[in-house]
């Protein structure tokens, strides 16, 4: 073990002996988070519960001259959580009060380590809502969300973690105590929660947050478009956004996800559709049922095979469990897989699709899709048997493939899971060399040391040990 | 590379992930798990909130994610069992809510089970057996319910004198030893001790189905009306119940804390009671022991010298085991008429819940009583420290979750909370007790008594 026993001492008369972790054994467990391709034990693992704690935390860190990472749920699919070069690891999960729930002014003040559905559970008897909902909404931190600007399926009409965080409270890698924003939303000046969110880590802690909470819906339609064949599915996608529709979720699941998720979950998907697209529509209650029909009738002007309509609330929810949950259903096709998540421009989705199928023809890789179709957010899940090195090297090959090709479609290499390490590699050819001078400069900031989350997000040539994000094996193996 | 030419005995070159081989002592324990069963789980966290030790903690290594990294990571040899480790691994209440979270299917349940008693064959081949507490009381008393009624009935008279709150008052208890004081804390107000119920009772009405009743060992001696209240809204809805007096303990506890072979042994005692009145289902209202029962089939999978036979009756028995509820929301049940204004809350036992995947159930039985209001709890699916022993064997967590589930009850303020296990029952009435409420603990199915007999439920 690198670190001092004089550390271990120092951050244990700040949180008390039995909040912090620094056994080999126990260490071993913060070692990956949900990206398990990269491992490294911290020193220390340290609990804090308060603000002021994480401050004697961090100015510590800095008097050792150790890095530090936070960590919320650690459901990272980039390997956020990775605490390259060592050093303190600072959990958040012990930090999870509700200071203050706002109806009136629909906000609320909490902790960075609370449960994103725990904060809508909390509010869900008023009839509100925390809107950001990532597929793994049930696990990760409003702390972790703000730091990787989380979206999730009802992003297309409710805007991601950015769109709902008013106010932050952070601790700055240098000790510093600063406060942006509050429950009035835009301050004048520069928005620096704005900046803030999306950052990775690599700014400093956020201690606190104030977020939206949303009104829930009055009335939902929830429907099932079945097509043929994919390229069907994506053009209807396109007519309904075309016409000026908001859909609340357009999800597109296609022919081998609807086999896995049918074996799952028993919903009643015919098994010889190319794919289905799950479509949901929210508002007044007058309103939704126009919203519906017109999207009904564009689909059968692009040649939908049927239509149906979620009759019931419980059918309506195991619709979405369907969704939700496809990932884990993917078990039953194959021993192994592995996600990839890319963006294109919507109206690029057809070219991207007919690109991944090469890419699976080329590779004899089975590849099976299934993603937020309304914002171009694709999740090409790769299938192989990882006992075959082979094979992993064929499923790597052709996901940067598809990535690179995200790219050349005016695209991006993610559209919510972050670049973190995984996909540091790819941040030179998604910006200009100028670009990316320029986010060193702004991180310098906040960052000057780089002693806070070091290595993630920019390439920094050499700046801490690892050189090169090695990969020897397929990227995350859950996830959508 | 080398070539399998150059030494014919080689085994080709592997291209993945070869299964550890178990060489040092503490990869040995975990000896009865297919290492499959780690891969299964992809990291992803998606469980991490829905177990209460990682609720409490927030220390990953006390997550079903975390438990799983230790026990693949001893199993793999990279790390050694020590004590830190294994006391995450205990502290784990095999709650199983872990399960009903992971949309990857792991089979938790079936990884710490089999790793504990691993752990528990280690401890006793190192001459480092349990305690005397574990010996004689846990493993000793509870499976049989006659010598635990009469350990019981001095507590018995206490409380019929009501000398039990002088006695409390007096400070006498704090003399016993830290254990046995937990357990008289736990005790609940005991019933009259009642004549045990007849080996039939007829059905009334039209007969619609034929089933034994599992007593339990714990229920029958501190639950027995409930027992009872059982019986009679089986009857009632047309059963004929068979009682069998040679029934068993359903081992869970032994399985549980780690020792496999009593279990086998109990199990079949029980096939045995029960297996000579060809019935249509086997019925319990404990949640803690169904599962138990449901899980014969793998004890019969994770035992290893079992006859066929045997084996095969295992699997069979476990498919016959229903709780209460279940069995009546198949069936259909007969509404009940009796109204019971009152307004309550149902505590999700996680051996009902997450074990057995029953949630609709009881609380679909329990809207059909006339003027029962079900208030929802929250977090009703999270454990109350109760798990089977875990209230003897790991005390601070324990009371820790029972004090998250009284704030949980406070925010609802009913005036009763239902549990459908007796493990709960008992950590809820002394959770409420040791706080200052009065409000009961009733079982879902001495409401639906009561309504059929037209009276309110017994304090
Ligand atoms: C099955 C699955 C499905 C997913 N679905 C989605 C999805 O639909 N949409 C989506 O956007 N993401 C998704 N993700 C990715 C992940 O859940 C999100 O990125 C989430 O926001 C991470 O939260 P966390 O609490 O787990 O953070 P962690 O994984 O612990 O950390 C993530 C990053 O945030 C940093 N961090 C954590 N807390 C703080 C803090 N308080 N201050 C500063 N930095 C901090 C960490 O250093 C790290 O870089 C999914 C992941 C999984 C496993
Ligand atoms: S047990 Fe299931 S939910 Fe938990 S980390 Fe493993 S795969 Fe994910
Ligand atoms: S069984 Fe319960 S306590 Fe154990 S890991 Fe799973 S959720 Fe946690």
């Amino acid at each position: 073990m690198t670190s001092s026993i004089p550390l271990i001492n120092a951050l244990s008369d700040i949180v008390g002996k039995d909040h912090l972790l620094y056994d080999a054994e126990e260490l071993l467990v913060y070692e990956c988070d949900g990206y398990i391709v990269e491992k490294k034990c911290p020193d220390v693992v340290v609990f804090p519960i308060s603000t002021a704690e994480i401050v004697e935390i961090v100015k510590t860190c800095n008097r050792f001259e150790v890095p530090f990472v936070p960590r919320g749920a650690g459901t990272s699919l980039a390997g956020g959580c990775l605490p390259v070069g060592g050093g303190v690891m600072i959990a958040l999960t012990r930090m999870r009060e509700i200071h203050e729930v706002n109806l009136r002014d629909g906000y609320a003040v909490v902790d960075p380590g609370l449960v994103n559905v725990h904060l809508t559970r909390e509010v869900s008897g008023d009839g509100f809502h925390y809107a950001p909902d990532p597929s793994s909404q049930g696990a990760c931190t409003i702390g972790g969300n703000v730091a990787t600007n989380s979206g999730g399926p009802h992003t297309l009409k409710y805007g991601v973690t950015v769109n709902h965080v008013t106010g932050i409270e952070v601790v700055l890698p240098d000790g510093t105590v600063a406060n942006w924003g509050g429950p009035a939303g835009m301050p004048p000046g520069f928005d620096l929660t704005g900046l803030f969110v999306g950052s990775e880590g690599t700014f400093g802690i956020c201690t606190k947050a104030t977020v939206r909470l949303t009104r829930n819906p009055a009335a939902y339609r929830t429907m099932l478009g079945i097509f043929d064949d994919i390229q069907t599915a994506t053009r209807a996608i396109s007519e309904i956004i075309g016409a000026g529709i908001v859909p609340a979720a357009l999800e597109l699941m296609d022919q081998g996800i609807i086999q896995a998720v049918e074996a799952a979950f028993k919903f009643g998907f015919p098994l010889d559709a190319g794919a289905v697209v799950l479509i949901e529509v929210d508002g007044l209650e007058v309103s939704v049922d126009d919203e519906a029909a017109r999207i009904k009738e564009l689909c059968h002007q692009v040649g939908v095979r049927e239509m149906r309509t979620a009759n019931s609330e419980a059918e309506r929810l195991l619709l979405w469990k369907c969704r939700k949950q496809a990932f884990g259903a993917i078990g039953r096709l194959s021993p192994s897989f592995c996600t990839q998540d890319g963006v294109v421009p919507r109206t690029r989705l057809p070219e991207i699709l007919q690109f991944i199928e090469k890419t699976s023809q080329k590779y004899d890789i089975r590849i099976v899709n299934v993603f937020h179709a309304g914002d171009g957010n694709i999740h090409p899940i790769l299938l192989f048997d990882e006992r075959d090195q082979a094979q992993i090297q064929r499923v790597i090959e052709a996901g940067d493939e598809i990535l690179n090709k995200c790219i050349e479609l005016g695209g991006s290499v993610t559209g919510e899971h972050g670049i973190g390490v995984e996909k540091i590699n790819f941040m030179p050819k998604l910006f200009s060399e100028n670009d990316l001078t320029v986010m060193q400069e702004i991180r310098e900031v906040f960052n000057p040391e780089g002693n806070c989350s070091p290595c993630k997000m920019l390439p920094t040539a050499g700046a801490c040990g690892m050189e090169q994000i090695e990969r020897s094996h397929p990227g995350r193996q859950a996830a959508l | 590379m080398s070539t399998t030419t150059d030494n014919p005995s080689a085994q080709p070159e592997s291209t993945g992930p070869q299964n550890p081989v178990l060489e040092t002592a503490d990869q040995q324990v975990a000896a009865g798990i297919p290492f499959e069963r780690f891969l299964d789980c992809v990291h992803c966290g998606l469980c991490t909130s829905a177990c209460p030790t990682y609720l409490e903690t927030g220390d990953e290594n006390n997550s079903p994610r975390g438990r799983i990294y230790l026990m693949r990571a001893v199993t793999e040899g990279k790390i050694a069992l020590t004590e830190k480790v294994s006391g995450h691994l205990d502290l784990c209440l095999d709650c199983r809510s872990c399960e009903t979270a992971c949309p990857s299917g792991v089979q938790y349940g079936r990884l710490i089970e089999p790793f504990r008693i691993g752990m528990q064959q280690q401890a006793v081949k190192e001459g480092k057996p349990k305690g005397w507490f574990e010996k004689y009381i846990l493993f000793g008393m509870f499976p049989y319910p006659a010598r635990l009624k009469l350990a019981l009935w001095p507590m018995r008279v206490l409380q019929k004198t009501g000398l039990d709150r002088l006695v409390d008052k007096s400070g006498i208890t704090r003399l016993l030893p830290q254990k046995l004081r937990r357990m008289q804390n736990l005790l609940p107000k005991l019933p009259p001790s009642s004549p045990p119920l007849p080996t039939f009772l007829p059905a009334i009405g039209e007969k619609r189905a034929r089933v034994g009743l599992f007593t339990g060992c714990v229920s029958e001696a501190m639950f027995s009306p409930t027992n009872q209240a059982t019986a009679r809204v089986l009857q009632q809805n047309g059963c004929d119940v068979y009682i069998p007096r040679t029934q068993q303990c359903c081992g869970a506890i032994h399985y549980h804390g780690g020792e496999s072979k009593p279990a086998v042994e109990l199990a079949l005692a029980n096939i045995k009671a029960f297996e000579e009145q060809n019935l249509d289902a086997i019925i319990i209202n404990v949640a803690g022991c169904g599962a138990m029962l449901k899980d014969y089939h793998h004890l019969a999978e994770e035992t290893a010298d079992l006859s066929d036979a045997d084996r095969e009756k295992l699997v069979n028995f476990a498919h016959q085991v229903k709780d209460i509820s279940e069995f009546l929301h198949e069936l259909g049940l007969l509404p009940p008429t009796g109204e019971i204004p009152l307004r309550v809350t149902y505590h999700d036992a996680c051996h009902l819940v997450h074990a057995q995947q029953i949630r609709q159930q009881p609380r679909e039985l329990l809207a059909q009583i006339p003027g029962l209001k079900l208030v929802p709890l929250p977090e009703s699916d999270i454990c109350c420290g109760a798990a089977g022993s875990y209230n003897l064997t790991q005390p601070e967590m324990a009371d820790r979750l029972g004090e998250r589930k009284l704030q949980n009850i406070r925010k609802v303020n009913p005036q009763a909370v239902l549990a459908g296990n007796a493990g709960c029952s008992l950590q809820l009435q002394a959770t409420l007790k040791a706080a200052g409420y009065t409000i009961p603990v009733y079982h879902p199915v001495d409401l639906l008594d009561a309504s059929y007999r037209g009276v309110m439920p017994a304090k």
